[in-house]
């Protein structure tokens, strides 16, 4: 089984116009969004106090309010987490207040309204707590960005690095995004995700700039940008097949994985497909529009035995 | 061509056999279990052993198996019911001398745990339990020690005659002092350098007055902030002691924080209430009319009080104490270096010091005790019914002569043995209340919650598994199969090397195997694609497979490096469920390259290697 009988030629570079468009309309959308309504951050980063119980039976939203009324926590968030028998209360950061405490007045609440209550999870997390957990979120981002530009910029040429960071902060941009427009928890789990989604969309990348400095080294015809496109078309197979497999996975978590680790396998889901849609239209082409050539990737000084088999590579033209 | 050095089959071999011995343990789960030491941490006697059988067989609550075990001695239990009501049946059977913890023991067989292979452990999201985070309120701390120098400076000034026209304590903890010229600051500052210890001074001119400013020397405060912190630690490790929770850990992080998990608690409110408990300490004379004591101890004589002593009798004491607990900054145990016979070193704060030595200059040749107060639950039989109590302990821990006037520093002698030495420091270190301490941060998670994640995680890695290995075998054939055969390899590797590293195993964890099932195929989808290329282009069967392999080395090499990059950054700056997430994933790379390129090799080289093939299932 094969997705492509034989190698695809698609232009992709040639209409990369189409890549930066759409990607500029998903940025433009995704940067409004985080600056019109910012991310649904969670106690993680916020600080506050998070109870998960368990019920016998289904129970309303409404009832567990009423339990709460009359007590500091009446403003307290209430929602159904994953089935209609499991509450969520989320409570912002109190100041007058022992904030160990709340978790165990809250539980009590609810114990008081109705029987057989089990306590699933508490989570509390102190202000300050919240304020190193963002700062060492958005460090742990910086320095996975300049991590990664130092070694493709080592590995290959400093512009395949610029264009694979433009890559990944174009993936980051949009995940965050997603997660803006669709308001789902933004916690240290995705923050994870995210990260990992740095890995994985790399990945993609290299593989593709793998492929185009071994072609300038074999294909001694055609422009730079012809070169470039044949290896994206070389590799295209690849990138789906490993997506694909990825997905599936991904997939298994998000839809049998459980609610903790809900928002962490759709940041992976988003990420994936987010990551193969840049390393196919985004890095390369960007690498292109700085000015990237064969030049740039040839060795100084030519090893004999990488000519050795450019007969494996023949462009389109010349195919019987 | 095709053909790999036996060496190299050997080595694949080598490492699947021992891969899968040692993520067999994995597969035996653990058995709910008490297990119970005595307080000096060892093994029960044989009598203690066999008491504690009977009884619990007269009750109905026969182990399914008991045997000593890494220093402990382990009962197993078939469910946590009757684990549960066999604790606490043992609990009001020994004497608080010994500790009684419910635990997990993992059901390895003898063979196994023989070679040392141990199952991973779980990770408190997966077993449920609490995590609490203290941040030890150094500052509140650093007040109080500043308040005493403030009224030693006070008490200084007057003792010297020196005349300042203020002495206060500013906001930002340092005490700002004001003299009507020059030369008195310079008295001041010399009679402070010479008699009061951990300050640093600088000097300010501000209207006419001149100032001199001390605070907290920066090696002080950086000695004080250790101490405290591990002050903290070590009566918080007795207290846990006290939950009767198996594998606590309590540990320092970073500078001012103590994480502490409790794996298996239910309650987290009762956890608190006992992490915040606290034990006082008091320094008071011995009644000396009625030392030894002999009488009744329910009819104390006049003035004075009785309390227990730790290793039996009684011993009256005065009820005026001389000093509290909070005023000692170290206790530490050591040799006299004359006799060579075990002593302890008592350091009190400089006010603590003045106070000792009033109240003991006129009356050496007394002797002097140490009460220690502490609140502790502990479960007794109420009309047949085991019940959790809190009661109060009140003991005299040391008594000794006064042979001088003592003063900030000074040392009890005379102890049996150096145990006796180090026990008894612990106990005064644990008894002065170093620092406040706060909760920060806290998780729990529900007993169910654990194992429904449990359940979720390894349901998700089994579909997510057998989805990809399906696919692999439609798109690759043969190829796909042997794909699917080091894919398998790879989960048996991670799960072998997690447990040969003693990892702790979380959700975050589970979701970073899952993810390197999904990217570990990524090797082989980039070797095959390869392959297919060669033979489209023509080249020999052989050939083809060789020159996949060979040329699909370096873009694996780089792929996987950067993303190895990523989880090391991850590693670097996250906190415990990322950093979970992080070392699955790197161990996973790791393996991933292993199988994925030597192993398939090996397989592909039997199958295909050094024969005539017509065609290749690819």
């Amino acid at each position: 089984m094969e997705i492509f009988k034989n190698d695809p030629n698609i232009d992709f570079l040639g209409r990369r116009r189409i890549g930066f468009t759409l990607s500029a309309v998903l940025l433009v959308l995704s940067i409004g969004s985080l600056l019109w309504q910012g991310l649904n951050l969670g106690i993680d980063f916020t600080g506050g106090t998070l109870v998960e119980v368990g019920y016998e039976q289904s129970v309303e939203v409404s009832e567990v309010e009423a339990a709460l009324q009359g007590t500091d926590y009446a403003d307290a968030q209430v929602l159904h987490f994953g089935s209609p028998r499991e509450i969520m209360v989320r409570v912002p950061p109190m100041d007058d207040v022992e904030q160990a405490a709340i978790s165990e007045e809250i539980l009590a609440k609810l114990r008081e309204a109705h029987d057989g209550v089990e306590l699933r999870r508490v989570e509390f997390v102190g202000p300050q707590i919240g304020r190193e957990l963002t700062e060492q979120g958005l460090l742990a981002l910086l320095y996975a960005l300049g991590g990664v530009l130092v070694y493709v910029a080592f590995r290959f040429e400093y512009r395949f690095a610029l264009g694979a960071v433009a890559a990944l902060i174009h993936d980051i941009v949009l995940i965050l995004g997603f997660f803006s427009l669709t308001r789902l928890t933004f916690d240290l789990t995705v923050l994870a995700a995210l990260l990992a989604t740095i890995g994985y969309s790399l990945n993609d990348t290299i593989v593709v700039s793998d492929r185009i400095r071994e072609n300038f080294l074999k294909v001694r015809k055609g422009t730079t940008e012809y070169v470039m496109n044949l290896a994206i078309n070389q590799t295209l197979s690849r990138t789906l097949v490993t997506s694909f497999t990825t997905l599936l996975v991904v997939g298994s978590l998000l839809f049998l994985g459980g609610e903790i680790i809900h928002g962490f396998a759709m940041a992976l889901l988003v990420g994936v497909l987010v990551g193969t849609y840049s390393s196919i239209f985004i890095a390369s082409a960007s690498s292109l529009a700085m000015g990237v050539s064969k030049q740039d990737l040839l060795p100084p000084e030519k090893e004999g035995e990488d000519q050795e088999d450019h007969e494996s590579v023949v462009p389109p033209s010349e195919r019987p | 061509m095709n053909r790999y050095p036996l060496w190299k089959y050997l080595l694949v071999v080598a490492v699947l056999v021992v891969g899968g011995l040692f993520a067999l343990p994995n597969l035996f789960g653990e058995d709910p279990s008490v297990v119970i030491t005595t307080g000096d941490d060892e093994i029960p006697s044989e009598e203690v052993q066999s008491d504690v059988l009977s009884f619990l067989e007269e009750e109905g609550y026969k182990p399914l198996s008991a045997e000593v075990l890494e220093g402990q001695w382990v009962l197993r239990y078939g469910s946590t019911d009757e684990q549960m009501r066999a604790s606490d049946l043992i609990s009001a059977k020994l004497d608080r001398d010994y500790s009684v913890a419910m635990t997990l023991v993992p059901a390895t067989p003898r063979w196994l745990r023989a070679i040392g292979a141990e199952p991973m452990f779980l990770g408190l999201d997966l077993r449920g339990g609490v995590h609490f985070l203290l941040q030890v309120d150094i500052d509140a701390m650093v007040g109080e020690t500043m308040e005493g120098h403030q009224q030693d400076i006070r008490t200084l000034f007057r003792e010297e005659r020196i005349r300042f026209s203020a002495l206060e304590l500013t906001d930002d903890q340092q005490i700002r002092m004001a003299f009507a010229d020059s030369e008195l600051r310079e008295r001041a500052r010399s009679a402070l350098e010479e008699q009061i210890d951990g300050l640093a001074y600088s000097e300010e001119t501000d209207d006419d007055a001149y100032l001199l400013i001390a605070s907290m020397d920066e090696e002080e405060l950086q000695e004080m902030k250790d101490l405290a912190v591990q002050q903290n630690i070590t009566t918080l490790r007795n207290r846990v002691d006290e939950l009767g929770v198996a594998e606590p850990v309590v540990q320092r992080q970073g500078a001012d924080r103590i994480v502490v998990q409790l794996p298996g608690i239910q309650d987290p409110g009762q956890a608190k209430e006992i992490l915040g408990a606290t034990a006082t300490l008091e320094f008071r004379f011995v009644d000396h009319a009625n030392f030894p004591f002999t009488g009744d101890p329910d009819d104390p004589p006049d003035g004075s009080e009785v309390f227990p002593q730790r290793d039996g009798g009684y011993v009256a004491l005065e009820r005026q104490r001389i000093l509290s607990g909070d005023r000692i900054i170290d206790a530490s145990s050591g040799f006299d270096q004359e006799s060579g016979s075990p002593e302890v070193n008592i350091r009190l704060s400089g006010t603590g010091g003045r106070i000792m030595n009033r109240a003991t200059r006129d009356r050496v040749g007394d002797h002097m005790a140490v009460l220690f107060r502490e609140r502790v639950s502990e479960t007794e039989m109420v009309d047949g019914e085991p019940e959790r109590v809190i009661r109060e302990i009140e003991e005299v821990i040391s008594v000794a002569r006064i042979r001088e006037g003592l003063g900030s520093r000074f040392r009890i002698t005379g102890l049996d043995s150096s145990q006796e030495a180090s026990n008894l420091a612990l106990l005064l270190r644990a008894g002065a209340l170093a620092a406040p301490i706060d909760i920060v941060e806290e998780r729990t998670i529900g007993p169910s919650l654990g194992a429904e994640n449990v359940e979720r995680g390894f349901m998700a890695v089994v579909l997510g598994f057998l989805l990809v290995i399906a696919f692999m075998a439609a798109y690759y054939r043969t190829f796909g199969l042997v794909a699917n055969l080091a894919l398998l390899s790879n989960l048996v590797i991670i799960v072998a090397v997690l447990s040969m590293l003693q990892a702790t195993l979380t959700l975050p964890g589970i979701a970073g195997i899952v993810l390197t099932v999904g990217m570990a195929v990524d090797a082989n989808v980039l070797i095959f694609q390869r392959i297919r290329e060669e033979l489209k282009a023509g080249a020999p069967i052989q050939t083809a497979i060789d020159a996949g392999y060979g040329k699909a080395l370096s873009t694996i090499a780089d792929a996987n490096v950067t993303t190895l990059i990523a989880a090391l950054v991850l590693f670097l700056f996250g906190t415990g469920p990322v950093q979970g997430f992080a070392v699955t994933l790197a161990i996973g790379l790791a393996t991933s390259m292993f199988t994925a390129i030597v192993g398939t090799r090996a397989v592909i080289n039997l199958i295909y290697g050094g024969r005539k093939v017509s065609e290749l299932k690819i």
